[in-house]
């Protein structure tokens, strides 16, 4: 675990704390196991955001491909009778092929993506707007889908001791989409930080050339990061599209991207490129969310929402600045007092 | 004002000492009024710690500079500005998406009156007409500097050292990309210059152009000033003679055996940095093929083209023999074929990865059985090259980036050398390293090709590239000049060859 990723997760304790302390319905079973449910949804696809930006790029196209993956997997399973499983796969293949269209015009014709993803992000949401002829895609009254509801909107039992003054020990109703959040952040956290893929990732983010020099095909790598976001942002589709269970593609996951940059850089990834982990976009996802609930529990007028959000990153961002320079001028008095060169500050600002 | 026949310039005994290193040793130098006064000298003889100082960016350790009369004890950039001192670079310092009028002015915008401070365009351009008038250049104040071709840009630096009322202009290079007739135009508009009384040093490695524009020669060698050949002694044969004649440490170690069949058969290949040069070479198993030249004769083009860098615009590739089609650097490593790069710190290594993590990079796959990396297995390799070069880091988790040049360069041949090298090209294998390491890294390259393996050194280093090599190829503007044998050695010809002159069959110059 990186000093980083120690630093947010005790930002979370205290924080949890003390809204704890403030509004005990915060550690309810039901306010807990909500805003699980929301981390879960919303931390999916901050992860292929995270990879994204470990490249050095950046993908503002995610929530617009909800609102247009979503349209059309509502009407396939409740219009054209598509069988879940199929449309499910299908909506993931469509993720991965709207990355696969960000990765080309990203690598081959060298287009910046800021600029690919921005696109994006104004023609899904249009063309999503144009199909349902700017109403609402939703099932019938009385559609359900047993099988699917379970897997995105169902609830584990997950069994959990306490001590019998504190109600005794129990079972959690742990969302599933929480579940299929912590497999995904397993799998992609083995893939970043075990994998040839992901030293690969951090080489090219960090240097490219030098990546070159050393036999990497960069440009496999970073187009295969926006097949990865591409591809989660699919599963997400789904999993937004049954929380809400009808989608007005106008508003329909309006700046989710931005909650996944938010998650990203608050776990440590630079939009530099060449740095971040899964556990810290993990604990960015994290945080997010008890802020938004913390703004809900606290009575804080909901229209700061955003507003409590922004400062907390900024805070964030700045005391870990505060705190790398500070430990780069100590390292280097050490340094100097054992009669080596100092390092400068700009280098290890970089880190 | 200084008095008029007074030089406009005077250099008195400055030395510049870095630790360890001697960059100028007592050079004096003293540049009249509308002088044009070349300034030769090898790769690292001290010319750019000479312009360095005259530009005020460092100070010299010790010596006085006297500008138009005024002495000045440690010459500031700005003092360097106000005394008229300006510099047209080799790498130009011009904004391409701004104009003509924009660069010339930029700064120094003059502006309408008012609290908005807004542009005076009308004026900026009025302004900037006479200037481009009086080097009679044939592109508009409104261009884009993008627009301009690399002799036109030339020249707008020249009408920005104008602007600036330029009484001393220093040209590092100014040639080195123009054509013969673009040369010729700015040899023209330096003559001119003269004709006003402007000064001018005129560094090149051009020595036909500083014979023809230049009243007097100064040589550099070592960061000394080794003597002045006036207009009618200045002629190439002279210049070379001042320029080397040190004595040359031996470094050289013998090859156990002679070298064996072509390793690498380089045919036709043309770069996209000389479209119109193709250059031929054969590197065989067992030896050091040194490649000489000056510093853009296209030597590190040629590597990155072989290596699969950049794209060759023609020409074949044979190792051992058989053709190779090289389009990646994957396709190079994949056969043995390494490139050490020149800029270590670029593209040699990731400067924040671990040793261990730079070490593994090009042969990742081999540590990670069953697609996951095996931090054992390349910790493991990474502590037997650590060991096995020498390499001074407390251990392999170290970031390279803290390291000291020789054992960054030593990370870099580590990740070469873990794996099974056929043929290695070194491109400025020791630059920026310290002696001690420098004497290892030979050691090396010997010892590999004793292995077998086929080795070719770019280097522009003198000493290096005659003490080190086997064998040498030159190369001058892109194309090779000239190979020389061991016994033909000597930094004579090999200068001969960088400027471009040619061998005839008994390996004489003519």
């Amino acid at each position: 675990m990186l000093k980083k990723d120690l630093g947010l997760l005790i930002l979370i304790l205290v924080v949890g704390t003390v809204v704890a302390l403030l509004n005990p319905r915060f550690v309810s079973q039901i306010n807990v196991a909500n805003t699980a449910n929301l981390i879960g949804l919303f931390g999916l696809f901050a992860i292929g955001q995270g990879f994204v930006i470990i490249t050095g790029g950046i993908d503002l196209s995610v929530g617009s491909i909800f609102a247009l993956l979503g349209v059309i997997f509502i009407d396939m399973i409740g219009l054209w009778g598509v069988p879940w499983p199929v449309a499910f796969l299908l909506t993931i293949l469509g993720g991965v092929m709207l990355g696969g269209l960000h990765a080309f015009l990203v690598t081959r014709m060298k287009m910046q993506p800021f600029v690919v993803t921005l696109c994006g992000l104004l023609i899904y949401r249009g063309l999503a707007r144009w199909y349902t002829g700017d109403g609402t895609a939703g099932f019938e009254f009385g559609q359900s889908f047993p099988a699917l509801e379970w897997l995105t909107m169902g609830r584990s039992p997950i069994p959990y001791w306490l001590p019998e003054s504190w109600g005794g020990p129990g079972f959690f109703p742990m969302p599933n989409s929480f579940i299929a959040f912590i497999i995904v952040a397993l799998i992609m956290g083995v893939v970043l930080h075990r994998s040839v893929y992901g030293r690969y990732l951090f080489a090219v983010g960090k240097n490219e050339e030098a990546a070159r020099y050393s036999g990497i095909n960069t440009r496999k790598v970073i187009a295969a990061a926006y097949l990865i976001s591409g591809l989660l942002a699919g599963i997400s589709t789904v999993y937004f599209a049954m929380y809400t269970r009808s989608i007005s593609p106008a508003s329909h996951g309006n700046f989710y991207e931005l909650y996944a940059i938010a998650a990203a850089v608050l776990g440590g990834c630079s939009l530099r490129g060449g740095e971040g982990s899964v556990l810290g976009i993990v604990l960015g996802a994290v945080l997010l969310q008890v802020l938004q609930n913390l703004v809900n529990l606290l009575g804080i007028e909901s229209s700061l929402n955003f507003a409590v959000m922004g400062g907390v990153i900024l805070i964030g961002v700045i005391a870990d600045q505060q705190l790398v320079k500070y430990r780069t001028r100590k390292a280097n008095e050490r340094k100097r007092a054992l009669g080596h060169g100092a390092l400068s500050p700009v280098a290890q600002q970089e880190k | 004002m200084g008095e008029p026949n007074q030089p406009f310039l005077e250099l008195n005994a400055i030395s510049k000492t870095y630790p360890g290193v001697v960059a100028l040793n007592d050079v004096s130098l003293a540049v009249g009024r509308g002088e044009i006064v070349g300034l030769i000298g090898e790769n690292g003889a001290g010319k750019s710690t000479l312009m360095k100082v005259l530009g005020g960016v460092i100070a010299p350790t010790s010596g006085t500079i006297k500008v138009d009369g005024r002495e000045h004890a440690g010459l500031t950039v700005n003092d360097a500005i106000k005394s008229g001192i300006a510099f047209v670079h080799q790498e130009l310092n011009l904004f391409d998406n701004l104009d003509v009028a924009g660069n010339v002015f930029i700064g120094r915008e003059p502006l309408y009156g008012g609290p908005l401070k807004l542009l005076d365009r009308k004026k900026l351009h009025r302004q900037v007409q006479p200037l481009l008038d009086k080097l009679g250049v044939d592109f508009a104040s409104d261009t884009l500097v993008a627009d301009l071709s690399l002799a036109q840009r030339q020249l707008l630096e020249i009408a920005k050292a104008l602007s600036l009322d330029a009484r001393l202009v220093i040209m590092d290079e100014p040639t080195s990309s123009l054509t013969l007739s673009e040369t010729e135009r700015l040899l023209g508009v330096m003559n001119d210059l003269r004709a006003d009384g402007v000064s001018i040093i005129f560094i090149s490695h051009r020595l036909n152009e500083v014979k023809f524009c230049a009243d007097r020669v100064v040589v550099l060698r070592d960061g000394r000033m080794v003597g002045g050949l006036d207009r009618t002694e200045a002629r190439p044969e002279a210049m070379i003679r001042l320029m080397i004649g040190r004595d040359l440490k031996s470094l050289y170690i013998p090859p156990q055996a002679p070298p064996g069949a072509p390793a690498l058969e380089i045919m036709d290949f043309r770069t996209t940095a000389f479209p119109n040069h193709p250059v031929s070479l054969t590197l065989r198993r067992g030896e050091i093929l040194g490649l000489a030249g000056l510093v853009g004769a296209g030597r590190t083009e040629l590597a990155r083209a072989v290596f699969g860098i950049d794209r060759r615009l023609g020409g074949d590739l044979k190792i051992d023999g058989q053709a190779v089609g090289i389009g990646t650097p994957r396709d190079a490593i994949d056969r043995g074929l390494f490139l050490v790069p020149e800029d270590r710190k670029q593209s040699g290594l990731h400067l924040d990865f671990s040793l261990t993590e730079n070490i593994s990079l090009p042969d990742l796959v081999r540590y990670a059985p069953g697609m996951l990396i095996s931090g054992a297995a390349e910790g493991k390799n990474a502590e037997a090259q650590k060991r096995r070069l020498n390499i001074k880091a407390f251990d392999v988790a170290t970031v390279a980036g803290t390291l000291s040049g020789g054992n960054q360069q030593k990370i870099v041949l580590a990740k070469w050398l873990s794996m099974k090298p056929s043929i290695i090209i070194f491109d400025e294998p020791t630059r920026g390293i310290d002696v001690g390491a420098k004497s290892e890294i030979y050691q090396l390259m010997r010892n590999l090709a004793d292995a077998g393996v086929a080795v070719l050194m770019i280097s522009s280093d003198m000493e290096e590239v005659i003490g080190v090599s086997d064998r040498m190829a030159v190369m001058h503007e892109g194309a090779i000049s000239g190979f020389l044998e061991r016994d033909r050695f000597s930094e004579h010809n090999v200068l001969q060859l960088a400027v471009g002159k040619r061998l005839d069959r008994e390996g004489h110059l003519n």
